[in-house]
């Protein structure tokens, strides 16, 4: 694999209780690249990516093992900051969900509550972010009305936006297209283009279309386990392994 | 299995009109092969008009993929055997083109008396239509000793295209009567060389489709097929 590793797991082992969740997973997550996560529901895609912000912490019964580094450092290590974790490894969900707030409000949030506006214009950084989250045009008019008018395709734009607020360097995304339109769809694609020149991206889905038009890297999970991981074109053109190719082929009976 | 029922039909589908396609231009030569060596204008005939049939047949084989990569998004091996089909009926079609050149030169040369028998060039001929078969049944079964077979044999006509050219050339020097027969059987000869060159072609992208890597397996005709 090209290029410095964002984010590495070591022989990830992730139990819910006794359930055996993530089995064995070693894998190396380049930095500046669009990373795909595909594999058929339940097997543990959202899983794998929460091990990255430690989301997975708070749910019942969650044990892992093994090692989560991000730029080399142990995530799981007791000197770690979960609240600076969550701050650099930013986290879109399937569906949008904006803060009941102006959109204003919403973006504004992260760096309100991170101090990260002292001595800048708290101004500029919501532009720069809703900019960046290619939202600002349809938005600039009307910064103080309600996310909540918004379509759904721009309120998941605006929750990149307020991820993107406090200049994480890695963006979660666990099936963020899914809710949406074609076309929004095929906007939240583009723009993640955009953003890889900046951030680590990380997104699963279970559309392999929408993994093989964003992606540079795709990785298969079945069962829990990394079955296949390789640059996009070669998952797609000539996997190595049966099981990827049945799934992506289709032919899983 | 059976996910993709219709889509794996009309894949199927798909690879049995290739093969087809194939057997139909591999007769086209067949015939327009044996119009030149028996002087038969009306077999000759035959071969142009068989033509269009070939084309037909590529438009709609062309037609089938496009429509299969628009609505079924075909990936992995699918993906493979559909851009394989794809290259190789243009290859095919070639061939299909070189026969009715051949035809062409059939008639043209129907009412003259051969000065020679058409060994070689029947000898190639025969090895360009094995080829063709074989390169079909390596696509079906997806033969690779086969695909490297058909390879190795490209050689063999290359070898018989040179030493063909080597002879018709002495001849023409020594004896400028000879010159006009001479010529044509040098662009006969000349047309096979190249089918055999597209067979190839399409040898190695059966090979592409059952392993992903794309090689020139018969490196050799490169340097000799150069205009
Ligand atoms: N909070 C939870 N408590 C217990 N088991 C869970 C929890 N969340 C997910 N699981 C189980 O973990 C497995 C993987 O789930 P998940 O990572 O959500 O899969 P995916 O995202 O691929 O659909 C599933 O078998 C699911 O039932
Ligand atoms: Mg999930």
């Amino acid at each position: 694999m090209e290029g410095p590793i964002k984010l590495e797991t070591q022989n990830v082992n992730f139990y819910f209780g006794d359930n055996l969740v993530l089995k064995n997973i070693s894998i190396r997550i380049p930095s500046n690249r669009i990373t795909a996560i595909i594999g058929p529901s339940g097997c543990g895609k959202s899983t794998f990516l929460r091990l990255f912000n430690r989301m997975n912490d708070v749910l019942e019964g969650a044990r892992v093992e093994g090692k989560v580094l991000i730029d080399g450092v142990d995530i799981y290590n007791s000197n770690i900051d979960v609240a600076m974790l969550r701050r650099k490894v930013g986290m879109v969900f399937q569906k949008p969900n904006p803060f009941p707030t102006s959109i204003f409000d919403n973006v504004a949030y992260g760096p309100r509550i991170h101090g990260l506006h002292k001595g800048k214009d708290l101004r500029e950084i919501v532009e720069n972010a809703l900019r960046q989250a290619a939202l600002w045009d349809e938005v600039k008019d009307k910064l103080h009305r309600s996310a909540l008018e918004l379509s759904g395709g721009q309120q998941q734009r605006l929750c990149i936006a307020r991820c993107l607020a406090v200049e994480p360097e890695v963006l979660l995304m666990d099936e963020p297209a899914s809710a949406l339109d074609p076309i929004s769809t095929l906007k939240i694609e583009e723009l993640m283009q955009g953003l890889k020149e900046r951030y680590t991206i990380v997104i699963v889905t279970h559309n392999m279309q929408e993994a093989a038009r964003v992606s540079d890297y795709t990785g298969f999970i079945y069962k829990g386990e990394l079955v296949e991981f390789a640059p996009t074109v070669d998952i797609f053109e000539h996997p190595q392994n049966k099981l990827t190719e049945d799934y992506i082929t289709g032919r899983f009976g | 299995m059976e996910v993709r029922r219709s889509f794996e039909i009309q894949l199927q589908n798909l690879q049995e009109n290739l093969i087809e396609m194939g057997h139909f231009v591999r007769r086209m030569l067949q015939k327009a092969m044996q119009a030149l060596v028996e002087q038969d204008t009306a077999l000759a005939e035959e071969v142009i008009a068989d033509d269009d049939v070939a084309d037909a047949m590529d438009i709609n084989i062309e037609t089938k993929c496009m429509r299969l990569i628009a609505l079924q998004q075909p990936m992995a091996k699918d993906l493979r055997v559909v851009g394989t089909v794809i290259k190789a009926i243009a290859d095919i079609e070639r061939i299909g083109d070189y026969s009715v050149d051949i035809a062409k030169i059939a008639i043209r040369l129907s009412e003259e008396k051969y000065f020679k028998p058409l060994e070689i060039i029947s000898k190639m001929a025969a090895t360009v239509d094995t080829m063709i078969d074989e390169t079909l049944k390596a696509f079906l079964e997806r033969d690779l000793p086969l695909v490297q077979k058909v390879c190795n044999e490209d050689d063999e006509v290359d070898h018989l295209y040179k030493n063909l050219f080597d002879e018709l050339l002495d001849y023409m020097r020594k004896d400028p009567e000879l010159v006009y027969q001479s010529t044509y059987f040098l662009f006969v000869a000349r047309y096979l060389e190249r089918c055999a060159d597209h067979i190839v072609n399409v040898a190695e992208r059966v090979h592409y489709m059952v392993t992903g890597q794309l090689l020139q397996l018969a490196p050799s005709h490169r340097s000799t097929s150069e205009e």
